[in-house]
């Protein structure tokens, strides 16, 4: 019972911490926050120039961040080796 | 271990669609450069269409269309292209994944051959993400004993 409580009181104290966080956000859609000031333009112009892709998303995800996207890649393969040494069993 | 699903609606139906799942799942792969899409998805796609074929008919069918050795080995051949790609980069004399350098061995242009790199490293991704789909499901839904249950089966099946 009073474990249950502390770990309530503590719930309560880590949202409000998190949500006192949430007032120091940009305003929505506000065009000079910092993460559309930074290397966005960059990307929106040039895109196309650079990569010859049409598509934003596609030339950040495969090109501009293509180590990350090298490694997402490695964490599903490594999902998958885990679960087959895990659960796989030999036939005797 | 499944159990037996006779069932010649759903059967035939699931004949009809895997194909075309197979088309789209390629499709949202190679149009991923300019409509939403790209590997992740097109490779979930590909590995949803196994994922009916198992649910609508047996696992023994799915893995006499698609082996399991065979499977493994698409597990890692999609990371070594996309690893490749980049090391490929890197021996031209680039960075570690600037595709730019590919049009040394590729005949376009830089801009263009980063465009050619972008779809040979999504294909791995393709690849990797369908077989590792596939694998974890036929892991789970036999809690690991599929190769005893396929041999199980293969018993009763000469027996019958």
């Amino acid at each position: 019972m009073i474990k249950k409580a502390i770990s309530i009181i503590i719930a309560i104290f880590a949202a409000a911490a998190l949500l006192e966080g949430v007032r120091a956000f940009p305003k929505w859609a506000d065009p000079y926050q910092p993460a559309s000031l930074h290397v966005s333009p960059r990307y929106i112009e040039k895109t196309v120039e650079e990569t010859a892709v049409p598509n934003m998303v596609t030339s950040v995800l495969a090109d501009y961040r293509g180590y990350d996207t090298m490694f997402e890649t490695s964490v599903i393969f490594t999902a998958g080796i885990s679960v087959m040494m895990l659960l796989r069993r030999r036939p005797k | 271990m499944i159990a037996e699903w006779e069932d010649i609606i759903i059967q035939t139906l699931c004949r009809f669609l895997i194909p075309f799942m197979q088309t789209y799942s390629l499709y949202v792969l190679v149009h991923g450069h300019s409509s939403p899409g790209g590997g992740f998805q097109g490779g979930c796609i590909m590995a949803a269409c196994f994922i009916l074929l198992v649910i609508a008919y047996d696992l023994n069918v799915a893995k006499r269309r698609f082996k399991e050795k065979i499977n493994v080995i698409f597990c890692s051949l999609g990371v070594f292209i996309y690893a490749g790609t980049g090391w490929a980069c890197l021996l031209l004399g680039g960075k570690f994944v600037d595709y730019g350098k590919l049009s040394l061995i590729l005949p376009t242009d830089p801009i263009k051959a980063r465009y050619y790199g972008m779809a040979s490293i999504e294909t791995g991704v393709e690849i990797a993400v369908m077989a590792i789909m596939i694998s974890i499901f036929w892991d789970l839904v036999t809690a690991g004993k599929h190769e005893e249950a396929f041999k199980e089966e293969e018993d009763v099946g000469t027996n019958r």
